[in-house]
C-alpha cells in the first residue's frame, strides 16, 4: 500500500515535470530529429552553435528582469538594439576600430539606451497590462524614426561626409556597413571574440575542473554545517561525475584527433556572458531585485507597502534596454557586417522565442531558461534548412519552419498566458 | 491646543461614482486607546480606513472631503507610503500578502533589512544585498510575540487563512515607530481562541501607547476590549459611545437602526430521525497545508445539516476542500453509494456538490466582473443553466439571469447599486453574500459552506443562517457547514463533528453541554469524555 503511494507520488512528480517543461522537451526532440535529418557534420553544427550562443545569449539575457518585474516579454528591446547600432555607426564613422572601438561603442550606446529605455518605460507605465503590444508598437514606431534619421537626416542635417558608409548621393547611410577587423580594420569585428580563443576541449576540461573543485568545496562545507543544506551532497557528487565524464570525453576527442578537436571558443565573450548571468542572479538578491519581484507579483500590494511601482518598472525597462544595446553590439562584432536597416528588426522576436523555448513564460524566467533556450532555438535554426531539404527536397521548407517556430512559440505562450489569467477557479 | 488625540478625522465625506458612502463622519482616537468601529456591511468602515491610509482606490475615484489631523497637525495622506511614514499601520480587510513569497518576505515587505556590498557603496542603497538571516530573526520574534509556531521560511501559498491573518498582524507588530494601528476585521477569519490571542496582543500594544482602531462584527469583542466605540450606519455617524456605559444590545440596535435578534445560545434539539447516508468518507485524507485531514471516516445523512467544528489548524477546513478537489486527497468517497472521483473539482460540481469557500478572494470571486456573472458563473459553465437556444446559437438568457440575480440580491440583502456592479466594488461582507448566492444557484444536492458568516454583520448573519435552515427544510438540501463559531453550528446543525489533529474527535448533538464541546475541541477523546459524564 505504502509502496503504491510512493510510486504514485513519483509518477505524479514526473508528470508535473513533463507538463511544466513541455515546450522545452518538444524542442529537444525537434532538435534531435533535425540533427539526424540534416546530415550536417557534427563538427559544423557544434561550431555554429558555439558561434551563435556566444553571439546571442546576451540579448536573450536582457529579457529576464522585465519578466520578473511583471512587465512581461519586452518587445521593446528593439529600441535598445537601435541604440547599440547608433553607437556602432558613430565609432565606425570616426574610424575607431578594434577593442577600442568596441568599448567606446558600449559607452556611446549607454546614454541612448537609457533615454530610449526611459521613454519606453514611461509608455509601459501608461499602458499597464498591455506592455507587450506597446513594446511591439514602440519597436515599429522607433524604426520609423531610426530610418528617418539615418536615411534622410544623415548627410543633410547631420554632417557626415566622405565615407564608404554614405550612399553615393551623399544622403543617408548605405544598406550594409562593413565592420571588418584584421590588418586594415574599418570596424569592430571580433573585437571581443578575438581577444582570446581557446580550444573547445581545453575549455571544457578547465571548466569541468572548476566545477569539480567547487563541488568538493561545497561537500566539505555541508559536512561542517548542522542545518539542512539547500542542495544535498548527493547533488554535488552528481556534478562531479558529470564533470569527470566531460573531462574524459574531451581528452578522448583531443587524443583521437578528429576534426572536432580544432574547434575554438571565444573565452572573453563567454566570460562577459557569465558576468551578465551573475548580474541577473545577484541583482535579485538586492533591495531593488526584491522590489522587482514584489511589483511583478502584485502591483497593488507593492503600492500599499510603499514601493514606488512606476519607478521600479521604469528601472527594469531601462536596465533591459541598456543590456539589449550592449547585446546588439556583441552580436554585430561577431557578425562583422551591419545591415543598417535590418539587423535590429528581428532582435525582439528571436530573443523572445529563444527564452520561451528555454521554458520561460510571461511571468517566469531565469538564467537557465535563457541559456538553454538560446542553445535549442539556434540548434533548430542551424539544422532546419538542410533538414527541410532532406525531408521535403526543398531548403525553403526549413526556412518556413523557422518562421513558424518563432511566431508559433510566441503565439502559444501568449495564448497560454491569457488563458491562465482567465481560467479563474470554476467554483 | 493639546487634547491628546493621535488622530482626528473631521467631517469626512466620500463619493464613489455619485454614490455617497460616507457623509460627514467624525472620529477621534487618543494614544493608547482601543477604539472600535462598527456598522453593517457596506456602512463605510473600510472606506473610512482607506481614506486614512491614503489608498489608491480613494484618490483614483476623486478623493474625499474633510480634514485629517494626525498628532494635532492637519495632514494630507496621499499614499500608503505617506501613511506609513506618519506611523500608521494597517491590517487590511483583504489580505495584502504575496502568496509566492515566504512569511518573512511578506512581513518585511518593502522594509527589507539590507547590508552593504561593493557595488551598493558606489551606486546607492537600492543595490544593497538583502540580509535574509536578520530578516528571518525579526520575523521569528514577531511571530513568537503572537504565539505562532509556524516556520518563518514557509511560503504563504496554501497556508490556512487564519495563519495568513496572523502573518499580516505580525507585519504590523514588526514595525517600530507605529503610533496608530488599524485592524480591519482581523478576527473574522480567526477561531475564538486565535481571536482571544489577538485581542491580548492588541491590549499589550495599546498599553505601550499605541492607538488602535479596531473594526469587527463580533460585538462581544467590542465590549470586552474597547474603550470607545463609534457606530456607522449607511455612511453616517450614528454615535460614539464609551464602551463601559453601553451593551451589546444597544450597539446592535444603533448599528441596524431597529431591534435585532442577536444570535443567542439557544440550541436546537431536533428529534433524531433515521436517514439514508448520502455521502460517506472512508479513510479520507487531505493534504492541505496547516489543515491536514488524516484518515477520517464520516457518514453524512441525506437531508441533515451537518456541522464541522474544531480549532484552527486541526483540519476542519480541509474536509470540504478535499471533497471538492481543491487540495489533493486520497481515500474513498461514496456519493449515494457510488464511488466519487477524487481530486476532480469539475466532477464534484457535476455530481451536485456546491461549495462556499472560506477563502473568497482566492477561489471565490471574479472581482472585475459583475455580480450577475459571479452568481451564475458555475451554474452556467457546469450545468448549462441560463442558456437559450436560437437556431444554431446558444446564448445567455439575460432576462432570466437578471431576474434570478435580483432575487438573490433581495434574499441575501446584498447592498449594491445594481446587479451589474462589479463585485470588486462591494464591501467585504457583501462579497461574501455573493459567494453564497453562487453556490445556491447551482441547486446542489449537498451544499458545503465554510465560514458562511465570516465578515457578515449580525443582521445579515441571521439572514444567512435562516436561509440555510430554510433550504434544508423546504428543499431537503443536505448542508455541511464548517465554522469556527460554535454558537452558529449549535444553532442550526443536527449533528456536529469536532475535528482535532486531523481526526474526528467525536460527533455531538447541538444540545450537548458546553463542557463536552470544550473538552472535545481541546483534543479529549470521546471515551474519556464519557467517563467524565458518568
Ligand atoms: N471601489 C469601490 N467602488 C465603488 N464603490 C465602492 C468601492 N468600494 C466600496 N464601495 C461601496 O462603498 C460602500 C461602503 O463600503 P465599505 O467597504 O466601506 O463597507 P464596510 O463598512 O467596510 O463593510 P463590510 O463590513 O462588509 O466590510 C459600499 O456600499 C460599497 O459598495
Ligand atoms: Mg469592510
Amino acid at each position: 500500500m505504502a509502496e503504491v503511494k510512493e510510486i504514485n507520488k513519483k509518477n505524479s512528480q514526473l508528470k508535473s515535470f513533463f507538463i511544466k517543461n513541455i515546450v522545452t522537451i518538444i524542442f529537444i526532440v525537434i532538435t534531435i530529429i533535425g540533427i539526424l535529418l540534416s546530415e550536417l557534420s557534427f563538427t559544423f553544427i557544434v561550431n555554429e552553435l558555439i558561434n551563435r550562443i556566444s553571439r546571442n545569449s546576451f540579448l536573450v539575457l536582457s529579457l529576464i528582469i522585465p519578466i520578473l518585474a511583471g512587465i512581461g516579454l519586452n518587445f521593446g528591446i528593439v529600441v535598445g538594439a537601435m541604440a547599440g547600432q547608433t553607437a556602432i555607426i558613430m565609432v565606425t564613422y570616426w574610424g575607431i576600430t578594434g577593442l577600442k572601438g568596441f568599448i567606446l561603442s558600449l559607452i556611446f550606446a549607454f546614454p541612448f539606451a537609457v533615454l530610449f529605455g526611459y521613454l519606453t518605460g514611461k509608455l509601459f507605465n501608461k499602458t499597464k497590462g498591455q506592455e507587450m503590444i506597446a513594446g511591439l508598437i514602440v519597436g515599429f514606431f522607433a524604426n520609423g524614426i531610426y530610418q528617418f534619421v539615418f536615411l534622410y537626416l544623415v548627410g543633410t542635417i547631420i554632417p557626415m561626409k566622405n565615407t564608404v558608409m554614405i550612399k553615393p548621393d551623399g544622403v543617408g547611410l548605405r544598406n550594409t556597413i562593413s565592420l571588418c577587423g584584421g590588418d586594415y580594420p574599418d570596424g569592430i569585428k571580433y573585437a571581443l571574440d578575438g581577444i582570446f580563443r581557446l580550444n573547445l576541449f581545453y575549455f571544457m576540461i578547465i571548466g569541468s575542473s572548476l566545477v569539480m573543485i567547487y563541488a568538493v568545496y561545497k561537500i566539505l562545507k555541508n559536512r561542517n554545517k548542522k542545518y539542512i543544506p539547500v542542495k544535498s551532497s548527493g547533488t554535488y557528487i552528481t556534478y562531479i561525475i558529470i564533470a569527470l565524464v566531460f573531462i574524459a570525453v574531451s581528452i578522448g576527442v583531443l587524443v583521437s584527433g578528429s576534426s572536432l578537436a580544432m574547434l575554438k571558443v571565444p573565452v572573453i565573450t563567454l566570460a562577459v556572458i557569465a558576468v551578465l548571468c551573475l548580474f541577473n542572479v545577484l541583482i535579485m538578491k538586492t533591495k531593488i531585485g526584491q522590489d522587482f519581484r514584489t511589483v511583478g507579483l502584485s502591483q497593488s500590494i507593492a503600492k500599499v507597502s510603499g514601493i514606488n511601482v512606476d519607478r521600479t518598472r521604469l528601472i527594469a525597462t531601462i536596465i533591459s534596454t541598456v543590456l539589449a544595446a550592449w547585446g546588439q553590439i556583441i552580436f554585430l562584432q561577431n557578425i562583422g557586417t551591419m545591415n543598417t536597416y535590418g539587423n535590429h528588426m528581428q532582435v525582439g522576436m528571436f530573443a523572445i522565442a529563444a527564452i520561451l523555448i528555454g521554458g520561460a513564460s510571461v511571468t517566469k524566467a531565469n538564467v537557465r531558461h535563457a541559456l538553454i533556450g538560446t542553445a535549442l532555438f539556434h540548434s533548430v535554426f542551424i539544422v532546419s534548412p538542410t533538414a527541410g531539404k532532406t525531408l521535403f527536397g526543398d531548403a525553403q521548407i526549413g526556412e518556413f519552419f523557422r518562421a513558424f517556430v518563432v511566431y508559433g512559440v510566441i503565439g502559444i505562450s501568449l495564448g497560454l498566458h491569457a488563458w491562465k489569467k482567465r481560467a479563474v477557479s470554476r467554483l | 491646543m493639546n487634547n491628546g488625540y493621535v488622530l482626528q478625522m473631521k467631517d469626512i465625506s466620500k463619493e464613489y461614482y455619485g454614490n455617497k458612502v460616507l457623509k460627514g463622519v467624525n472620529l477621534n482616537v487618543k494614544a493608547g486607546e482601543i477604539h472600535c468601529l462598527v456598522g453593517e456591511n457596506g456602512a463605510g468602515k473600510s472606506t473610512l480606513m482607506n481614506i486614512l491610509f491614503g489608498m489608491d482606490v480613494i484618490h483614483s475615484t476623486g478623493g474625499y472631503e474633510g480634514e485629517i489631523l494626525f498628532n494635532e497637525k492637519i495632514t494630507e495622506i496621499k499614499s500608503p507610503k505617506k501613511a506609513m511614514e506618519l506611523g500608521i499601520g494597517m491590517v487590511h480587510q483583504e489580505f495584502m500578502l504575496i502568496p509566492e513569497f515566504t512569511i518573512t518576505e511578506n512581513i518585511k515587505l518593502n522594509r527589507e533589512i539590507t547590508k552593504d556590498n561593493v557595488i551598493s557603496k558606489i551606486l546607492g542603497d537600492r543595490l544593497r544585498t538583502i540580509d535574509s538571516k536578520r530578516m528571518n530573526d525579526d520575523a521569528r520574534s514577531a511571530l513568537d510575540r503572537l504565539d505562532m509556531n509556524i516556520d518563518e521560511w514557509v511560503r504563504i501559498v496554501g497556508l490556512p487563512v487564519g495563519h495568513m491573518q496572523f502573518v499580516e498582524i505580525a507585519r504590523e507588530i514588526d514595525k517600530t515607530k507605529v503610533k496608530l494601528m488599524v485592524f480591519d476585521e482581523p478576527t473574522a477569519v480567526l477561531t475564538e481562541s486565535e481571536a482571544d490571542n489577538l485581542l491580548k496582543s492588541m491590549k499589550k500594544l495599546a498599553s505601550s501607547g499605541i492607538a488602535i482602531l479596531f473594526i469587527t462584527h463580533r460585538l462581544d469583542e467590542v465590549i470586552s476590549i474597547s474603550d470607545n466605540v463609534t457606530i456607522l450606519r449607511d455612511g453616517e455617524l450614528v454615535k460614539t459611545l464609551v464602551t463601559s456605559e453601553s451593551s451589546v444590545g444597544e450597539i446592535a440596535e444603533l448599528m441596524v437602526g431597529r431591534k435585532v435578534d442577536i444570535l443567542n445560545k439557544e440550541e436546537k434539539n431536533k428529534k433524531q430521525v433515521k436517514r439514508e447516508v448520502i455521502l460517506e468518507l472512508k479513510d479520507f485524507s487531505v493534504h492541505m497545508p496547516g489543515e491536514e485531514v488524516k484518515n477520517i471516516n464520516l457518514k453524512i445523512e441525506n437531508g441533515e445539516i451537518f456541522g464541522i467544528g474544531g480549532l484552527a489548524g486541526q483540519g476542519k477546513v480541509g474536509i470540504a476542500n478535499g471533497i471538492m478537489g481543491l487540495y489533493p486527497s486520497n481515500g474513498e468517497l461514496y456519493l449515494k453509494g457510488n464511488k466519487l472521483k477524487l481530486n476532480d473539482t469539475n466532477n464534484s460540481l457535476e455530481n451536485g456538490l456546491a461549495f462556499v469557500s472560506e477563502d473568497r478572494r482566492e477561489v471565490g470571486l471574479i472581482l472585475d466582473s459583475s455580480i450577475e456573472l459571479n452568481i451564475i458563473f458555475t451554474a452556467l459553465n457546469i450545468q448549462n443553466k441560463f442558456l437559450k437556444k436560437y437556431l444554431f446559437f446558444t446564448l445567455q438568457n439575460s432576462k432570466k439571469i437578471k431576474k434570478h440575480t435580483d432575487e438573490m440580491i433581495k434574499k441575501l440583502d446584498i447592498r449594491c447599486t445594481s446587479s451589474k456592479q462589479n463585485v470588486g466594488k462591494l464591501s467585504g461582507g457583501n462579497q461574501q453574500k455573493v459567494c453564497i448566492a453562487r453556490a445556491l444557484t447551482q441547486d446542489p444536492d449537498i451544499l458545503f459552506v465554510s465560514e458562511p458568516t465570516r465578515g457578515i454583520d449580525i443582521g445579515a448573519k441571521k439572514l444567512v443562517l435562516d436561509l440555510l435552515v430554510e433550504l434544508n427544510k423546504e428543499l431537503g438540501m443536505t448542508i455541511v457547514m464548517t465554522s469556527s463559531e460554535l454558537t452558529e453550528l449549535r444553532k442550526i446543525s443536527d449533528r456536529i463533528a469536532i475535528i482535532s489533529e486531523g481526526k474526528v474527535a467525536g460527533i455531538l448533538k447541538p444540545g450537548d453541554s458546553d463542557k463536552k464541546f470544550g473538552l472535545m475541541m481541546s483534543g479529549t477523546k470521546i471515551k474519556e469524555l464519557q467517563e467524565e459524564v458518568i
